[in-house]
């Protein structure tokens, strides 16, 4: 029996999708592996008879949160797909301010919102602070790859491997000079890699898309902030773009954390 | 024939994000028609704020998946016009190239994919596999894979683009992989009009339904305006500040919807593909004339569903002009320049470009450390929104003695015809109230 696949979408911007239906002929070899019993991005049929539900975007809402937990009671296995699903990605920026404070912002004092489920939003959530997660596909937008080689593990009886080290060891592989270097401010040394550090690959600083280690080599670290002249200030609010909860209220390396694999 | 029904599609299929259709029926008069929109709004314009002028382009990008790189090179002209950064001719070139792309990749998921599927009578492109349709579908894949690959070469990546920075590229393509690209350009023509032919055989499944409606996009005297250009409407003409763009689009919000409406003119006006069409078909390149012709679309035309066919029309042109494109980035040597230096400084800025799905605009303003102050996006498919509920409301009574099924099928043909993009559309930027 192949394992019954179902993709589920929240709030995201629908990208790590769209990597999957860019895999192009490759799909056609995905479903010879797996059933896929629903995408409704690409497709009408559907099915609630899954053993695999992946997720992708983030929770806003409490209709969202009760959707994600009906899709949880029903797949023996959950995976939280790309950044929004996995740490909140870019969504998680908007709770530096109050949930009060950003609807008046967006929706003025419009009545029209009000007492409308629609429209009621609560702090962003990441999918495991709402269920359990199983198995995490990083970055924005996932790896093809990656996400090629977890279904694959999957159906294969196997559990996935996710690195545990930094951007940098997939970056020096690829024969880079390193950004720091060339005067510009990277997340490479702290952010988990499984991307082959495509973006420092094309010339742009690493955006820490795929989550803050758990342990990062601190030493290391405070070493290239010192080499460079640049501040520990300055790192973590470049962080903040997709890893707003990845640092802790006190102002300490060894208190960075974001990573759930290890 | 007076007939009681309830149609509730809830998360239509085949569509970028997440919308309802309601539709309910008492005794054949219409209590209740709503094209609901209830993707969970993302508040991106709390992001922005504070967020240094060389983020802006990574965090927008993420508004959508699908036309990432048209937010990005939005929102690079936004903050390079605030800037007052001129960008060189080999980045004006290498940005058209993307944008061409881009609309590629965006029209031929939607002919293919999305569309599709309902001229053959299936829900998906996968019933399709080992029927007389394979290899139909193959090209498509084949053609679909020609669009990623080249926005992965020009951009470094299809979905949110790496090498698009503020004042140029990050990293360049070869001339040798331009040439390859341009090899591969030409020999799928073919492959496009083979396609062509075979929605040609299917296209009578498209409903024939008009509603006489405001055509919006950009135009120009130079080219079919994609990457550049002034507004303009099918009612009113040209208007040529662009900066003024919000006397064009007037945006109101509705309760059934966490997306934006607008209009201008009329109640409602429509925004894409078609709408390109009808404004500026005489600048398209010969072989999407010639596709325009086979399916017989001409300006104006007021069928929505034609959308989808306007959409292969364009994929068409935008091969041709990037062949051209290329040529000239031959004929000129290609440099590895460095992005144009940014100097700081306070500014308003405003970015406008065709994106697939229609005219799309970033606005931002800077103060004098170049942090982000006030931003404001217009999205092309919230410009869709109130002209998809009002065709509803004049196709439903057409349809409405047709089996249930039938024209719950309709129904949803009408909404993929706009190919929206419902994540982008609830990105909330700056949702002001007066």
């Amino acid at each position: 029996m192949k394992l019954r696949v179902a993709f589920f979408d929240f709030a995201s911007c629908e990208g790590c999708q769209l990597q999957i239906a860019n895999l192009e002929e490759e799909i056609l070899d995905l479903i010879e592996i797996v059933e896929v019993v629903s995408f409704r991005e690409i497709m009408k049929e559907h099915s609630d008879e899954y053993d695999i539900a992946i997720i992708e975007g983030s929770i806003m809402r409490p209709m969202d949160e009760k959707r994600l937990r009906d899709i949880r009671s029903r797949a023996k296995t959950l995976i939280a797909l790309g950044a929004c699903a996995t740490t909140g990605g870019i969504n998680k920026m908007r709770n530096q301010r109050s949930v009060e404070d950003v609807k008046e912002e967006v929706y003025g004092s419009d009545k029209i919102t009000k007492d409308n489920e629609f429209f009621n939003v609560f702090q962003t959530k990441a999918v495991d602070e709402v269920v359990p997660v199983d198995y995490y596909i990083h970055g924005c937008p996932i790896s093809r790859d990656e996400f090629k080689r977890v279904i694959t593990a999957l159906a294969l009886g196997k559990k996935p491997v996710i690195p545990t080290y930094p951007v940098c060891v997939e970056c020096k592989k690829n024969e880079n000079v390193c950004l720091f270097e060339l005067g510009k401010f990277c997340l490479g040394p702290i952010t988990r890699a499984g991307c082959n550090a495509i973006c420092p690959t094309n010339g742009s600083v690493c955006e820490g898309c795929r989550g803050i280690l758990k342990k990062p080599q601190v030493e290391c670290v405070m070493d290239i902030l010192e080499r460079y002249n640049l501040t520990y200030e300055e790192m973590k609010r470049r962080s903040t773009m997709f890893n707003m909860s990845a640092f802790s209220a006190k102002d300490e390396m060894t208190m960075v954390g974001g990573s759930k694999d290890e | 024939m007076s007939n009681t029904f309830a149609i509730n599609v809830e998360h239509v299929t085949r569509i970028e994000g997440h919308g309802n259709i309601v539709l309910d029926v008492k005794k054949g008069k219409i209590e209740k028609l709503q094209w609901q929109i209830s993707e969970a709004p993302r508040f991106f314009e709390a992001m922005l704020q504070g967020r240094n002028y060389d983020e802006l382009r990574s965090i927008t990008s993420r508004i959508c998946g699908i036309c990432s790189i048209g937010h990005s090179l939005a929102s690079l002209k936004a903050t390079e016009d605030a800037l007052g950064i001129k960008i060189t001719e080999q980045t004006q070139k290498l940005r058209r190239l993307a944008i061409n792309a881009e609309n590629m990749q965006s029209h031929i998921l939607h002919v293919g994919y999305l569309a599709a599927p309902d001229l053959f009578g299936v829900g998906s492109v996968f019933p399709l596999v080992g029927t007389k349709n394979t290899d139909a579908l193959l090209k498509i894949v084949k053609l679909h894979r020609l669009s990623n690959e080249m926005s992965d070469l020009v951009c470094g990546r299809t979905v949110h683009p790496i090498r698009l920075v503020v004042g140029g590229f990050s990293a360049i393509p070869t001339e040798r992989q331009l040439r390859n690209l341009r090899d591969r350009l030409e020999e799928e023509i073919k492959t496009t009009k083979e396609v062509a032919d075979v929605v040609k055989s299917v296209a009578g499944n498209l409903p024939d339904f008009t509603r006489e409606t405001e055509y919006i996009g950009l135009t120009s005297d130079k080219e079919y305006a994609l990457y550049d250009g002034i507004i303009a409407s099918t009612d009113t003409g040209k208007h040529l500040d662009y900066r003024d763009y919000k006397s064009i689009i007037e945006e109101y919000i509705v309760p059934q919807s966490t997306a934006k409406y607008a209009k201008h003119a009329r109640e409602s006006y429509m925004v894409g593909a078609l709408a390109r069409f009808n404004l500026n078909s005489k600048q398209l390149h010969p072989i999407a004339k010639e596709v325009a012709n086979m399916f017989g679309l001409k300006p104006i035309n007021y069928n929505p569903f034609m959308n989808t066919v306007a959409q292969l029309v364009e994929f068409v042109h935008n091969i041709e002009d990037s062949i051209i494109l290329i040529d000239q980035l031959l004929d000129d040597g290609v440099d590895d320049e460095k992005p144009v230096k940014a100097e700081v400084k306070a500014g308003r800025g405003v970015g406008i470009i065709e994106a697939p799905r229609g005219i799309l605009v970033h606005d931002y303003t800077l103060n004098d450390d170049g942090i982000c102050e006030k931003a404001n996006c217009i999205i092309p498919t919230n410009q869709n929104h109130a002209n998809i509920q009002k065709d509803m409301e004049e196709f439903v009574p057409q349809i409405i003695d047709k089996p249930e099924k039938e024209i719950e099928l309709n129904l949803e043909m009408l909404v993929r015809a706009y190919d929206p993009c419902i994540s982008c559309s609830t990105h909330y930027l700056d949702v002001k109230f007066a």
